[in-house]
């Protein structure tokens, strides 16, 4: 298995009843209730604890970027990468992932990746996201192009990885006029690429057919069981069966000592699902154009999705609070139900206190980490780095792969 | 309301690899009528009494409504293009046009393309110059009904049309066309930072009308088109925001009426 820490770096210091008074907390929740001196405090405790699991012996450290809310400090996923690389020394440093389409200069984004994977001694793994709805907005990166730019995006950042300059790129969204830039990845043939997402149909299709993992973040269950099928069925068309090492998993998990004092930190996790923040207008979380037409219909005239309660979302493992003891046994049953090689464990949210946050990387680390490791050699979930698997399916020998008829 | 009216009809015209669906009614010269950026608005009653004189041209743009999407259109100036092909389909030359907001922009692209396109512009609180003084509201931040409502000075017209609660049919023909939309008008918003420079070659008779009320394009933007336009006229009808065929039909109507005689 591959086990990683992820917290989403809230900025939990802003006057909440500010943002419930204006009914939004992003977008266009004014940026005057942002206090820098709490930032500086918190981009710096966030820090330690980084460095404190590496300590406490995760094998990833995750992380993400959002733009204009307090939800998410991270503003540029490169930099605290960047950061971590040369800070930390065994950790994979595990992007989840960089906006492609939100990227005018996807060369320029190969070469900073590049630059992070020759100072972390080739540690990063190169995730790849759309950007959520509000990231278009907030970067005035056109919605309706989104999944054009993405892949043409993706397709020339791998290109600059992988093929001597200089060539020139003439796209449908991209011109670049010489690619021959002087960073390369040490990774050979280039760093690992994942692809996170809340089950968007066509994202995972696409991530099967390139043979990289999908990562699903904190999808229910049920869904995240729908969502290997169509992952499954994309990967056989295109030639290999897919196992747990392209399965990951996000899952909110907050652990103490004591009980009492693990739900006081779990129910933090309601903090961005709307209870506290996380006020999300709906054409600004899925601005017109974003979502596929497909899908249109249906999302018309919903409502606006509330977050079930925190004790609902407990018991169907949406939020897995307690010891460490406790939250081991219910970790046991989303790996034997979604069988992912890869787990990334959100731990700390919301208001969680660096002492507490600090306390809860510890259990992780040390306690519930160890026993998932045995539980995953049990459960047959060997990642994507103990199977040492080709980084996609352009890598993959062609005597290996056997496509399923297009009929079939 | 929209008014049912035998005359109309549906026409599907082909242009290029497009199937492109119009509402034509009425009798006279022809008369060229752009819809909105929220869709046609079918047979309304300011088209009805404009009908009387004229052959009205509704086509639905390409992308919009049910018309056929084009996957690489990237700008407003591609829409006139189509626009234009598609009066060249239907052996329209020299005619009259009446923009409406979003299609009046698509109106006053088409006339710098080809001088000689219209023989009068009617364009009613056109897009497509950046406001010296304030900005086009921005419809992409908030909800359609919302922002349509931003479109009337009286709400209560507006609900008039569509109701408070639109249905999902309605919905969805307003999401495909903000989808357009986007591709075409999302960055910069709503204007073209070359046509100011182009306008002053159209020497075509024009006509600007402003609804008094206007909240979504600022009124500076009319007298930046009546100086631009080397032959234009802006004229202020009170009592209506944005959607002045809707507000006010019988003032727009006579004013173009009058204008195009």
């Amino acid at each position: 298995m591959h086990l990683m820490y992820f917290t989403e770096q809230p900025m939990n210091a802003y006057p909440e009843e500010e943002a419930r008074k204006f009914g939004f907390s992003s977008t266009l929740f004014s940026n005057k209730h942002f206090d820098p001196k709490e930032a500086s405090r918190l981009y710096n405790e966030r820090l330690e604890e980084y460095l404190y699991a590496e300590q406490c012996g995760v094998d990833g450290i995750m992380l993400n970027e959002h733009h204009n809310a307090p939800f998410c400090m991270q503003a540029k996923i490169n930099i605290f990468s960047s950061i971590l690389a040369a800070m930390t020394k065994r950790v994979k440093l595990v992007q989840l992932g960089n906006p492609l389409p939100l990227v005018d200069n996807p060369v320029r984004l190969a070469e900073e990746i590049g630059m992070i994977d020759l100072i972390s001694k080739g540690r990063l793994v190169s995730g790849f996201v759309r950007g959520a709805g509000m990231e278009q907005v907030a970067t005035n990166a056109n919605p309706a192009f989104n999944r054009e730019r993405f892949e043409e995006a993706h397709d020339l950042v791998i290109k600059a990885w992988t093929e001597p300059g200089p060539w020139r790129w003439e796209g449908n969204h991209y011109q670049m006029r010489v690619v021959n830039q002087w960073v390369m990845p040490l990774q050979k043939p280039h760093p690992r690429v994942w692809i996170p997402g809340i089950f968007s149909a066509e994202t995972v299709v696409w991530a099967a057919q390139h043979r990289y993992p999908y990562i699903a973040l904190n999808t229910t269950l049920e869904a995240t069981k729908t969502l290997w099928k169509i992952y499954n069925d994309a990967a056989a068309k295109v030639g290999y069966q897919a196992g747990p090492e392209q399965r990951g998993y996000l899952i909110r998990c907050h652990v103490q000592d004591n009980e009492a004092k693990a739900h006081q930190g779990g129910r933090q996790f309601m903090w961005m699902q709307g209870e506290f923040l996380g006020l999300a207008h709906p054409y600004w979380a899925s601005p017109s154009g974003y979502s596929s037409p497909t899908s249109r219909r249906q999302r018309l005239g919903a409502p606006r999705p509330k977050a079930p309660p925190y004790e609902n979302q407990l018991e169907t493992l949406q939020i897995i609070a307690g010891t460490p003891d406790q939250v081991v046994k219910k970790l046991r049953i989303l790996l034997e139900s979604a069988r992912p090689s890869i787990l990334a464990l959100w731990a700390n949210d919301g208001n969680v206190n660096h002492a507490d946050s600090m306390n809860c990387i510890r259990l992780l680390g040390q306690e519930v980490m160890p026993a998932l490791r045995q539980i995953g050699k049990e459960l047959g979930l060997d990642s994507p780095f103990e199977l040492n698997t080709p980084v996609s399916l352009a890598y993959t020998p062609k005597e290996q792969l056997k496509p399923v008829p297009a009929s079939a | 309301m929209t008014i049912a009216l035998a005359a109309t009809k549906k026409e599907t015209v082909q242009v290029g690899s497009l199937k492109v669906q119009m509402l034509k009614g009425g009798k006279g010269s022809p008369l060229l009528v752009l819809h909105r950026e929220f869709g046609s608005p079918g047979w309304i009653q300011c088209l009805e009494e404009l009908a009387a004189k004229h052959t009205i041209y509704l086509p639905s743009h390409p992308g919009f409504d049910s018309s056929d999407l084009p996957q690489w259109a990237r700008s407003v100036r591609d829409l006139a293009c189509l626009h234009l092909w598609l009066l060249d389909e239907l052996k329209l030359s020299n005619i009259d046009v009446l923009g409406l907001g979003f299609g009046g922009w698509i109106a006053a692209e088409m006339a710098t393309m080809n001088h000689k396109a219209f023989r009068k512009m009617a364009l009613a609180a056109p897009m497509g110059v950046q406001p010296k003084e304030g900005e086009i509201y921005d419809q992409f931040l908030v909800g359609p009904l919302e922002y349509i409502q931003t479109c009337f000075h009286d709400k209560t017209k507006c609900n008039q049309q569509w109701g408070s609660q639109p249905t999902v049919d309605q919905l969805e023909i307003w999401e495909i066309n903000r989808e357009m939309t986007t591709r075409v008008a999302w960055k910069p918003y709503m204007f073209d930072q070359s046509l100011p420079h182009l306008l002053p070659g159209v020497k075509t008779p024009s006509l600007i009308v402003w609804g008094k009320e206007d909240k979504i394009v600022p009124a500076s933007c009319g007298k930046q088109y009546q100086q631009l336009l080397p032959n234009a006229r802006l004229e202020t009808i009170a009592g209506a925001g944005h959607c002045v065929e809707y507000e006010k039909p019988s003032e727009l109507a006579k004013l173009v009426g009058d204008f195009l005689a």
